[in-house]
């Protein structure tokens, strides 16, 4: 056998650096301390909740709070005391970690939870040169893969999976599933009541006497001085789940082939006690304000797990609306959705089902909606602890220099061929990659109408994921962020302001921009397109990026086709083709992310054509995972 | 701002959780109190469990966590890997854990389990389990883990009927088939797991008798109906009857586990010194097996032998692949493994064997 055994030496003398200390992290710290590791160090920016107990063993009750890097250094060295672990409590993307910062380490092992970071460190890495290992984990699925430039595909050589949106006509006017509900619930109703007044949204505001009338309507969300709460409450409940829907109804076209909802009215699921029973709670919740920030505790409902009548959650709306307005009267008009806050959470389960019920759509249990309207993702302990143990036994591979031997590893729910565990040998670099090759991009634009300012919104942060870009053409700067010297700064914010066509050193259709961001130490250049016309539903940015995602083309696939892409039970499918000689295998693999249930025919618009009109859910915390979402028809390529 | 906020609502909704357990437990005292030893199948989670629970409640369901929160577990052999695999039952809420160990701590035996601080005036004196359980109490409050004194030999059937999963590691073949007999001697199933790590090599080995289970597959529910053969009837289906490309590693366990029986060696106890009593074997095997000898390469066998401690990255894929398949078990939910279980950091192929004899 030529592979050598695994070797401590490496071990002794490695100095690595972990990215993320929650799921993945804890188990990954416990296994690089057992196993011989000497210097360590973690970056992670978050604290610690109650919820990550269950899986983050290093963190007690106790430590609800506290930051994860720092508690998990004192636990291992509890078992460990003699080796080196360096907390860092801050976010990984701050200047501090600079291509310089990571050029210090031997290998970067990634236990990250969202997107956005994990192509900051592939290009960090990418930079300085260093070996990535990559991770993520969701249910019983999970995966390890190793990328070292050069050898194998760095982390962005694949497409990975657009954030869900949905269309926003399904979300205003036409839900057929709970999450259209708890998006409606969430980005329109909540974010109209409680958030920004100034945000643009969906919804229709005019009330039934205004909408016959004139331009200059009156806002039903407006609460009027002095309105009563309740009053208000009702008043806005009848316009959401009332009148809306009467109006909608009144489109016969919209229902000639779907099931036309029906309208609900305060009145008819709440008789008129409800107006005095609120009175006595007012005085109840009054001795104790601490239990008065859940409109469940104040109802006398407990289990998270109940599926409420559709006259339980009118009673929950109309409570959680009426805390918010007295209770936590400051926060209103700059509240967003978090899913740690209670209060929030039961109002837009309640605001769902109810529209849910409308539209006759079966009803969910808060914890249901909870974890769709948080994007909450599924975890467990077993899984991060295989997915650490991969994560190392790779790192050692690297650390010996032998890439040769490096594999792509997943964890599987349901065993292909027999395994549990699929090593696949890592892909070779993709050559029109635009992180780790130097393809140029191409945008297509219209110079005489899009300002500098979107170019940089939409495109260079937004889909190039720069930290800290700078934009130049020709030798020209014509944008810096970050660090600017003072007499620059209004030369930039001038020319943000500016049309592409008359910017001082001028953008039209043929120039080349330059755009690179120096934390990152990246750079790529973007050949512009002027483009007279943009479909108005479809392209609602007015900008395409082309070779910002790569097609797999199928006909390149000559290995067993592999597309499972209808499949809707199983969470991962994965086929394995196996050749005949030795213990080599062959793989196609096609691997599906997990799936909500709700989730299943979500219509995805092009990844090119981010659609700014559709409603976004939002990922953030906990272990967020890319599995790849979308390896479908891939070949196996030996490494060079 | 935004995380000062979330943090603050973080406080009020941990305040709360406290008040709101304080209360649950009050209740639960009070229900206790009254309806002694009447059946609570349909008692619900408290509000303190979803919130622990919450993640892996969303990955298996309530029903499946109260059936967890029912289970009574038993471990022997407390090294790396059964460490790792009590960690993770531990945290996904078993009813109980007991320990079983008499062994005194050495630096060895702790060389891959971060359950023992390795300093000596800590661990010495005391024995394995009592060591490990310290640590895993700690782990999660709502679970009972303790300690049992004995060997596995000496404990009678009775014993066994206390758990529903049985898990063993770091003993011989003897105790296995035998601890493997009693549990099956019992009226009610009691799932039974061997693991064993050596160098960077892993086998779990395992047999829930009669298992009968639902999946839904499309939109229809299949039984499904597993049974499983004990250890000995696995060991002794014949190797030529094997498929070709049986894991090597399964041959190479048996080889070893077959050299330190005749040795009268304890789980592990072997060195490169035994290299050619152990090819030796090996030859003999093969051919009173009448398989070719390539199926057991001798490079794998010399590894084994070499470094017969854990690895612990290894410790951490094998205790986990464990502990999903025994939280599969309890709860009914998934396709649990039959029945051997093979994992080579090597290759790092994760391998299912089902070992039976038809």
């Amino acid at each position: 056998m030529a592979s050598p055994p695994f070797s401590y030496a490496v071990v002794k003398d490695a100095k690595v650096l972990m990215v993320g200390a929650g799921g993945i992290g804890c188990e990954l710290l416990k296994t690089l301390a057992l196993s011989g590791f000497p210097d360590i160090h973690i970056i992670d920016m978050d604290t610690i909740e109650v919820s990550n107990l269950n899986r983050q063993f290093l963190f007690r009750q106790s430590h609800v709070g506290q930051s994860k890097a720092k508690v998990a250094r004192d636990a291992v060295l509890k078992f460990r005391p003699h080796i080196d672990i360096t907390p860092y409590h801050a976010n990984v993307k701050d200047p501090e970690f600079n291509v310089d910062f990571f050029k210090q380490f031997n290998v970067v092992l990634n236990g990250l939870d969202n997107l956005d970071a994990r192509r900051h460190v592939n290009r960090l890495c990418l930079a300085a040169n260093v070996p990535l290992v990559e991770s993520g984990t969701t249910g019983f699925l999970g995966q390890v893969t190793v990328h070292v430039k050069g050898r194998t595909e760095c982390y962005e050589c694949q497409p990975k999976p657009a954030p869900k949106t949905y269309p926003v006509c399904t979300i205003t006017s036409t839900p057929s599933k709970f999450v259209h509900c708890v998006v409606w619930a969430k980005d329109l109703l909540f974010a109209k009541l409680f958030g920004d007044k100034n945000q643009d949204n969906d919804l229709n505001v005019r009330s039934s006497d205004g909408a016959s009338s004139s331009e200059n309507v009156d806002d039903v969300f407006e609460r009027r001085k002095d309105e009563d709460i309740d009053q208000y409450g009702r008043k806005i409940f009848d316009h959401v789940f009332g009148y809306n829907i009467e109006l909608a109804l009144s489109n016969e076209e919209t229902w000639k082939n779907r099931n036309r909802p029906k309208p609900i009215y305060s009145k008819d699921v709440l008789s008129d006690e409800l107006a005095q029973q609120n009175g006595n709670l007012e005085k109840n919740c009054a001795c104790d304000d601490e239990l008065s920030v859940s409109a469940m505790t104040s109802l006398g409902m407990k289990n998270p797990q109940d599926i409420w009548s559709l006259r339980e959650n009118s009673k929950i709306f109309l409570e959680a609306l009426r805390i918010f307005f007295t209770k936590r009267e400051k926060e209103v008009g700059n509240l967003g959705f978090d899913k740690d806050d209670q209060l929030a959470v039961e109002f837009v389960t309640a605001a769902a089902n109810i529209r849910a019920a409308s539209f006759g759509i079966p009803l969910h249990s808060l914890f249901e909606a909870k974890g769709i309207a948080g994007n909450i993702v599924h975890a467990v302990a077993t899984t991060n602890a295989v997915i650490a143990g991969l994560i190392v036994i790779e790192a050692i591979k690297v650390l010996q220099n032998d890439i040769e031997s490096c594999r792509m590893t997943y964890c599987l729910e349901h065993p292909s061929r027999n395994m549990l565990l699929m090593p696949v040998e890592p892909f070779e670099p993709n050559k029109s990659c635009y992180v780790c090759s130097e393809t140029p991009l191409s945008l297509e634009i219209n110079t005489n109408r899009s300002k500098l300012k979107d170019l940089v919104e939409k495109i260079v942060k937004a889909k190039l994921g720069m930290n800290i870009p700078l934009i130049m053409c020709a030798s020209n700067l014509l944008y810096e962020a970050g660090d600017v010297e003072d007499d620059m700064i209004a030369i930039y914010e001038a020319n943000l302001e500016k049309v592409l066509a008359e910017l001082p050193s001028p953008v039209t259709g043929g120039t080349m921009l330059t755009v690179e961001d120096m934390q990152q130490e990246f750079v790529c250049n973007i050949n512009i397109k002027h483009r007279e016309e943009f479909d108005e539903e479809k392209e609602p940015d007015e900008m395409v990026l082309l070779g910002w995602i790569q097609p797999v083309s199928a006909a390149e696939n000559k290995d067993k086709s592999v597309d499972n892409g209808g499949s809707t039970t199983s969470d991962a499918v994965v086929t394995a083709v196996e050749s005949e000689k030795d213990d080599e295998i062959t793989i196609v693999s096609t691997l599906k992310k997990r799936k909500l249930p709700d989730e299943i025919d979500i219509s995805s618009a092009p990844a090119d054509v981010k659609h700014q009109k559709q409603l976004e859910v939002i990922d953030d915390e906990d272990d967020l995972v890319m599995l790849d979402g979308d390896l479908d028809s891939f070949k196996k390529r030996r490494l060079s | 701002m935004h995380k000062i906020q979330s943090s603050k609502a973080q406080l009020i909704y941990s305040a709360l959780l406290f008040g709101l357990s304080c209360l649950a437990l009050f209740f639960m005292w009070i229900q206790r109190g009254f309806c002694l030893g009447m059946e609570r199948d349909g008692e619900e989670l408290t509000a303190q469990e979803t919130a622990l629970y919450d993640r892996q409640i969303r990955v298996w369901g309530a029903d499946a966590q109260r059936r967890l929160s029912k289970a009574h577990v038993l471990v022997y052999g407390m090294k790396g890997t059964v460490a790792e695999f009590c960690k993770n039952v531990v945290l996904a809420g078993v009813g109980s854990l007991t320990l079983v160990d008499d062994r005194v701590a050495t630096e060895e035996a702790l060389s891959s389990n971060f359950l023992i601080p390795p300093v000596e005036n800590v661990y010495g004196g005391k024995t394995l389990a009592e060591l490990c359980c310290n640590s895993l109490k700690d782990f999660n409050p709502m679970v009972r883990v303790s300690v049992e004194k004995g060997d596995l030999s000496s404990f009678g059937v009775e014993f066994f009927s206390k758990f529903d999963v049985v898990v063993v590691s770091c003993c011989s073949l003897s105790a296995k088939k035998l601890a493997n007999d009693k549990c099956r001697k019992l009226s009610k199933r009691v799932a039974f797991y061997a693991v064993d790590c050596r160098d960077s090599c892993g086998e779990v080995f395992v047999d829930l008798q009669d298992y009968k289970y639902s999946k839904k597959k499309q939109d229809e529910t299949i039984e499904c109906d597993l049974k499983y053969p004990s250890f000995e009837d696995a060991l002794s289906v014949p190797w030529r009857s094997f498929h070709k490309r049986m894991s090597k590693l399964y041959f190479a366990m048996r080889v070893i586990e077959k050299f330190e029986e005749a040795e009268g060696r304890g789980a592990g106890e072997v060195s490169i010194a035994d290299l050619s009593a152990v090819l030796k074997l090996k030859k003999d095997l093969c051919t009173g097996q009448s398989l070719n000898e390539s199926h057991v390469p001798d490079t794998l066998l010399e590894r084994l032998v070499t470094n017969a401690t854990e690895f612990p990255p290894v410790c951490a894929v094998i205790g986990g692949i464990l502990g999903q398949e025994v939280i599969k078990a309890i709860s009914g939910k998934g396709d649990p493994l039959k029945n051997f279980f093979y994992f080579d950091a090597f290759d790092g192929k994760g391998i299912i064997e089902d070992i039976s004899a038809n």
